[in-house]
């Protein structure tokens, strides 16, 4: 990467803002409110970290919009603005596809209670208790319970309601069966109480919606600037070094990795020894693999549901679903009506991905595993499709490599790091003061609606530190 | 801040919160989240305001005393009686 000098910023600020993902720019937009100046820097060229989107012929493809639950109505309303929120619309039509079952639902309450019940034979007070209880699950509580001893109480034996109720989470967040039960109860509840919902217009108008936002509220962006270094005075921080350049701050908000934030922007001096070694044990989730498919200008699809779980799997199998061999599948399907005045068709499938599988193959075999990634996908999409080849004009594959490759992420994690994260991200403060950490960590914090309201939580934070050093005589 | 003025303060910043509650009928002895659509997100907003607003803090340990409308204002009452 080529430096390039900052121009026509303030020589120090109140708060630097590192990663414009959208917990970045969420709370970048907060700070600000607040009445404290923001200088708001991310790496790539655009902003919306893995809230991405890309330009290819006349497609706009959309990396990470695949549904987020209703709360991201009234996130958007409260820390962005009223023309942004208006704009999210529920999902009509989720459906599922696997050996074990066949069902089209809205993804809410009221239609969970009746499939399970009907379809699966459940008893009614055991669905409404399972609700009950995932709804009542306290991030506070401490419960180390699994997803699986969960799912053991509730539905013993009973793998397709397993694989009904798991997929589309682990697919939301890459959380398992093995992980705390409080990543899933969070999530499913958050998703379970209305459906999901998307935004009209796609990532490439939320992201310039939000850009407006920042520049009414006074916060100075600048892409294509990476953060090298958080400098420090008298064991608080004093700003950063970015693009080679010294930049004056009282505090710094990292949107960045967790780790590359503690064991490459922080000398070691500045942090315990401890830390770091806490730090480098934390695990990291896994990543996706993603092909892109564009639907020629001439041809017209009949609506196949919005969001679509399949597999071919006999049986739900959690190794099967993080393996290569992964046969199960999730299409986001755009209609024309989502981008309006665009017009186009685009359908965006993903499955979750292990960096490992991808990142030492040799240049000849990484082009040609993307290959069959590409063809099998659209075998299983012909299914849906008929006659898919010849209904396409572009076709692309990314991998955990080119999730790495533009989002900077140790791995190419998509979701950030498992549950521990958490503890690292919140214990960072202490040990460097100043220094504030919000991100993808700890699974719930993930995805569209954590990664938002987790950028409010430290913002306010951040406020607070920042008013603490103006009582100081 | 008698206390009558610190009621119309926090129910000004809930308002500012959830636009679309209607106020005028809360219980002041009742548990606002089972009276109104707040969220935990929202009681933080709370929080903020009431720093922003006031300049008092509220520590996370202390959050449970917000539970009810009376039970902020008697909280808040030694801490912004000067206001």
């Amino acid at each position: 990467m080529t430096l390039r000098k900052l121009k026509n910023i303030k020589s120090e600020y109140d708060v630097v803002v590192i990663g414009a993902g959208l917990g970045g720019l969420t709370a970048a937009n907060m700070i600000a409110r607040r009445g404290h100046s923001v200088l708001l820097l991310e790496q790539h060229t655009v902003l919306g970290g893995l809230a991405a989107y890309f330009r290819r012929k006349k497609h706009i493809f959309d990396v990470a919009l695949h549904g987020f639950p209703v709360g991201m109505i009234k996130t958007c309303r409260k820390y962005w603005n009223s023309d942004i929120s208006s704009r999210i619309v529920k999902l009509k039509g989720i459906r599922f596809d696997n050996p074990q079952f066949q069902l089209e639902t809205d993804y809410s309450k009221d239609d969970f209670v009746r499939i399970l019940t009907e379809k699966f034979g459940i008893p009614h007070s055991t669905v409404t208790d399972f609700f009950e209880h995932t709804r009542n699950m306290n991030f506070y509580d401490g419960d180390k319970r699994t997803t699986r001893e969960l799912f053991e109480q509730f539905f013993p034996k009973r793998d397709d309601v397993w694989r009904l109720l798991m997929e589309p989470i682990t697919y939301a967040n890459g959380s398992t069966l093995e992980d705390p039960a409080i990543s899933y109860g969070i999530v499913f509840s958050n998703f379970m109480s209305k459906g999901v919902y998307t935004f009209t217009g796609g990532t490439d108008l939320i992201i310039k919606m939000m850009e407006e936002e920042l520049a009414k509220n006074s916060v100075d962006v600048r892409a294509k600037v990476l953060v090298e270094k958080v400098t420090t005075e008298n064991g608080k921080v004093s700003g950063v070094i970015a693009n080679g350049e010294k930049i004056k701050c009282k505090s710094v908000f990292s949107n960045a990795n967790l780790q590359s934030t503690i064991l490459d922007m922080i000398d070691k001096k500045d942090i315990p020894q401890s830390f770091r070694e806490q730090t480098k044990k934390m695990r990291i989730n896994n990543s996706s693999a993603q092909v892109y498919i564009g639907i020629k200008a001439s041809e017209k699809l009949d609506y196949i549901g919005d969001l679509l779980f399949t597999s071919t799997a006999e049986k739900f199998s959690e190794k099967a679903m993080l393996s290569k061999s992964v046969t199960s599948r999730t299409f986001s399907v755009y209609y024309p009506s989502f981008r309006p005045g665009h017009n186009r068709h685009t359908i965006v499938s993903s499955s979750n991905a292990d960096y490992k599988d991808w990142a030492n193959l040799s240049d000849e075999q990484y082009k040609t595993d993307k290959e069959h990634l590409a063809e099998d996908t659209l075998d299983k999409l012909e299914k849906y499709i008929p006659g898919v080849r010849n209904k396409i004009d572009h076709l692309e594959v990314a991998t955990p490599k080119t999730f790495e490759r533009f989002t900077r992420h140790v791995g190419g994690s998509s979701f950030g790091t498992k549950f521990e994260g958490l503890d690292v991200a919140t214990a960072l403060p202490k040990h460097l003061p100043g220094l504030f950490f919000a991100g993808s960590v700890g699974i719930i914090m993930s995805g569209w609606l954590g990664a938002a309201n987790y950028g409010v939580i430290v913002s306010n934070e951040v406020d607070k530190y920042l008013r603490s050093l103006d009582d100081q005589p | 801040m008698d206390k009558s003025q610190l009621r119309e303060a926090v129910i000004d910043i809930i308002k500012s919160i959830a636009p679309d509650e209607d106020l005028n009928g809360i219980d002041g002895e009742k548990p606002l989240r089972e009276q109104i659509d707040l969220d935990s997100m929202d009681f933080l907003d709370i929080v903020m305001e009431l720093r922003v607003r006031y300049k008092v803090d509220v520590p996370e340990q202390d959050y449970p005393a917000l539970n009810t409308l009376q039970g902020t204002v008697d909280y808040l009452h030694p801490k912004m009686g000067n206001v």
